[in-house]
């Protein structure tokens, strides 16, 4: 796992500046600290910092073919690499490393773009062809790996992290409205949008090319979903058979690594299958890490505990206080590089730092399997809506609601109120959001402290439209729950789960996550599976409880899910946290910025230090407005690439005229 | 009906963070999604506390809940009753 960096000129040959090049890989060198790279000529420069997980002695970067005509550099796991190189030596390419990612290179020298389809992995790649001067730049279909690029004087400037493209000083730092309406509404930004203007992300399954003055970007992969006559016609017994051979798979490829793997543990269902699975059948020597909270609440410590005991794993848990979330969040806002709604990121920012003093750079965790095989409350909230809008007056069919947030509808005394809540748009039942306007709807009202500055600048835009217009074709013509499966995947898995709490607070640390739920053989079974194995009645990834339940306890199969969740108001406003978030939210630090209405964040802070409790939605804004003032503050007040150290590279490839 | 004009002001206060004109005296506050799942609490905490009743759970329906004047109306029975 790695960082990646560069600069290409659109017109021909314009000169690259090396030292500016060695800033910006520097600036990402958390992603990388054991090598780093880089090459340059007349047209382009790369830049590579890498974490050595495979060839550890050979894989220094950037990487070329035969001729040295093609130059990699790469962030990233192909896991079936092994395979690919076998048929690359039977046509001829001869290999100078036994990395992965001169496997890549060769493969993209014979197939050219469509090389992406063979691929199964994480990553986020560039390569240069010097003779044809053209540059290829790729992502994987989930998006697990970030890549971030922006035109400027003529020139694509890319890297794997926004701060390093800012270490060209010209490149303005503005914040985007538009992205603060998305982040408002949807927890992240859109597919293809940041925080910042004009700087974009290479959204999840593209790819982008240069020719003369300009630049392609190309889908080459779509989140799958079929309509009812697309499923599999295999029996539900010969579909968890399927599953379990897959995951295994999925698993066993994943574990190709010269350094040990360890997994992460919450005690859920997710985690402990995986890491069942790998004690099982790959690793009996296996360390496991996990989380507990001071409140018991958030906290899964019984759960976690009883899974590294039934398992005899070698255990690391930490406790993530309330004071160690609200310290690290600005930390953590400088790794994930946008606002967030939630504290969730930052316990996992903490976690990865313990997994890397224990000497250990690759995890397997359970991330994508809400989103594959049907978890997320908001699946059965649609189900149950569904089901009530065909008899809008029953009072029966809406208590099922009560049973999907124990947590938060923990006074039964209000069910009939909070029924009225749910029932909001019950008759939009054909809407292709229904399943997630309430949750949308919900967090919009948090706009309500954007000033009047913001305001005014999104007042012509909808996003709604926006995310509409984006939807698929036949999107409508499939089930209430493939819709549902396709909007958390296409906004929030990548842009959110993969990046706020999986990249960015892992890479912080120089820890790589893979992620055996999201192979993407798994999910194109998984879309092609009827919804009634996912959810039965109520419960949910039954397909997957029934895959693992030969494997895993009763205790970890019936147990109820869950969702992974910090505290916000005891961490962002208990007393040790309070100083540096004070000032953050201080007045004249809201006028500077001009993102939120003073007055009314006034009102929120007072609202909640009076009750000493936040809402769900209180919370949401209070998180919402440190975190993007962590923003201005961090990227655009305060922000001095003259503080980044540059990196040596330990190897420099230098083909400029002259330099030869 | 003054018991109108101290929720109103408690919900622009703890709601609607200044924006009075949101809110009328039959604003549904479910549909117009002022309180949000989990606010309802601090409303029915507020109305527990600072007229001294107690709700029941019959009670905790929209029609004694969702906007001012359902409110007004529901305390106006709730505290004669209790002088009976």
């Amino acid at each position: 796992m790695c960082g990646i960096v560069g600069i290409c000129s659109l017109k021909g040959p314009q000169s690259v500046n090396l030292d500016l090049l060695k800033r910006m890989t520097g600036a990402l060198r958390h992603r990388g600290p054991d090598e780093s790279g880089i090459y340059i000529d007349n047209c382009v420069g790369l830049g590579h910092v890498r974490l050595s997980i495979i060839d550890i002695s050979g894989g220094v970067q950037p990487i070329h073919n035969e001729k040295k005509t093609l130059w990699i550099v790469y962030n990233g796991e192909v896991y079936n690499y092994p395979e690919l190189k076998d048929d690359l030596l039977d046509q001829g390419h001869r290999f100078y490393t036994s990395t992965d990612t001169e496997v890549i290179l060769h493969l993209y020298e014979e197939k050219g773009p469509s090389c992406l389809d063979y691929l199964n992995g994480q990553f986020a790649f560039a390569i240069w062809d010097s003779e044809q001067k053209e540059l290829f730049l790729a992502r994987d279909r989930i998006g697990i790996r970030p890549l971030h690029y922006t035109i400027f004087q003529n020139c694509i400037v890319f890297s794997s992290e926004i701060k390093s493209i800012f270490m060209i000083e010209e490149i303005s730092r503005q914040i985007d409205p538009i992205a603060m309406d998305q982040i408002f509404t949807f927890w992240t930004t859109l597919s293809g949008k940041t925080i910042f203007k004009d700087i974009h992300e290479l959204p999840a399954g593209h790819y982008l090319t240069t020719t003369h003055n300009s630049i392609n970007v190309r889908k080459y992969w779509e989140i799958p979903f079929y309509c009812p006559e697309g499923l599999k016609k295999s029996s539900f017994q010969e579909t968890r058979e399927e599953v379990y051979t897959l995951l295994n798979d999925a698993i066993r490829i994943r574990l190709r690594s010269d350094v040990p793997v360890g997994t992460y543990l919450s005690g859920g269902l997710d985690s402990s299958g995986i890491t069942t699975l790998v004690k099982k059948n790959f690793n009996n020597h296996l360390r496991t890490f996990g989380i507990h909270f001071e409140e018991e609440t958030f906290d899964e410590s019984s759960y976690q505990n009883y899974m590294h005991t039934f398992l005899k794993t070698s255990h690391v848990g930490i406790t993530a206080t309330n004071e160690q979330i609200g310290s690290a969040l600005s930390d953590v806002i400088w790794h994930c590089e946008k606002p967030l709604l939630r504290t969730a990121p930052v316990p996992l920012f903490l976690l990865s730092k313990v997994v890397r003093d224990n000497n250990f750079k690759v995890v397997l965790t359970g991330e994508g399997a809400d989103e594959v095989f049907g978890g997320y409350n908001i699946f059965r909230e649609a189900k149950v809506r569904r089901f009530w809008a065909k008899q809008p007056h029953s009072k029966v069919r809406p208590l099922l609601i009560g049973k999907l947030y124990p947590y938060i509808l923990n006074d039964p005394k209000l069910n009939i109120m909070l029924q009225s809540f749910f029932a909001h748009g019950l008759e939009q039942i054909e809407d292709p959001f229904f399943s997630h306007i309430i949750r949308w709807h919900n967090t919009s009202k948090i706009k309500t402290f954007f000033s009047k500055e913001l305001k005014e600048s999104v007042s012509q835009y909808c996003c709604y439209e926006d995310l509409r217009g984006r939807l698929p074709e036949s999107f409508e013509n499939v089930d209430y729950l493939a819709k549902a499966q396709y909007l958390e995947m296409a906004i929030f898995l990548s842009n959110y789960l993969l990046s706020s709490q999986g990249d960015r607070v892992a890479m912080a640390h120089g820890v790589e996550m893979r992620l055996p739920y999201l192979d993407y053989r798994i999910i194109n079974l998984m879309s092609r599976t009827p919804s009634r194995w996912k959810i039965a009645g109520l419960n949910e990834k039954y397909l997957l409880k029934k895959t693992l339940q030969a494997i895993l306890p009763a205790k970890i199969i019936n147990r109820p899910k869950q969702p992974y969740r910090a505290p916000i108001r005891q961490s962002l406003l208990n007393s040790t946290s309070s100083n540096s978030i004070k000032e953050i939210i201080s007045d004249s630090s809201l006028r500077e910025a001009k993102l939120f209405d003073l007055a009314k964040v006034k009102m929120l802070l007072k609202k909640i230090q009076k009750f000493q409790r936040a809402s769900e939605l209180d919370s949401m804004a209070l998180a919402g407005i440190i975190s993007s003032q962590i923003i201005f503050d961090t990227f655009i007040k305060r922000f001095s690439p003259q503080t980044i150290q540059p990196i040596t590279p330990t190897l420099l490839i230098d083909y400029r005229s002259g330099c030869i | 009906m003054n018991h109108i004009n101290k929720v109103k002001e408690f919900i622009i206060e703890n709601f609607l963070f200044g924006d009075a004109d949101k809110i009328k005296e039959d604003t549904s506050f479910l549909e117009s999604g002022i309180i949000d799942s989990t606010g309802i609490l601090e409303l029915v905490s507020f109305l527990e506390e600072a007229y001294g009743i107690i709700f029941s759970d019959e009670e905790l329906i929209p029609e004694n809940l969702d906007s001012l004047i359902n409110i007004a109306q529901f305390i106006e029975r709730k505290t004669n009753s209790g002088k009976d």
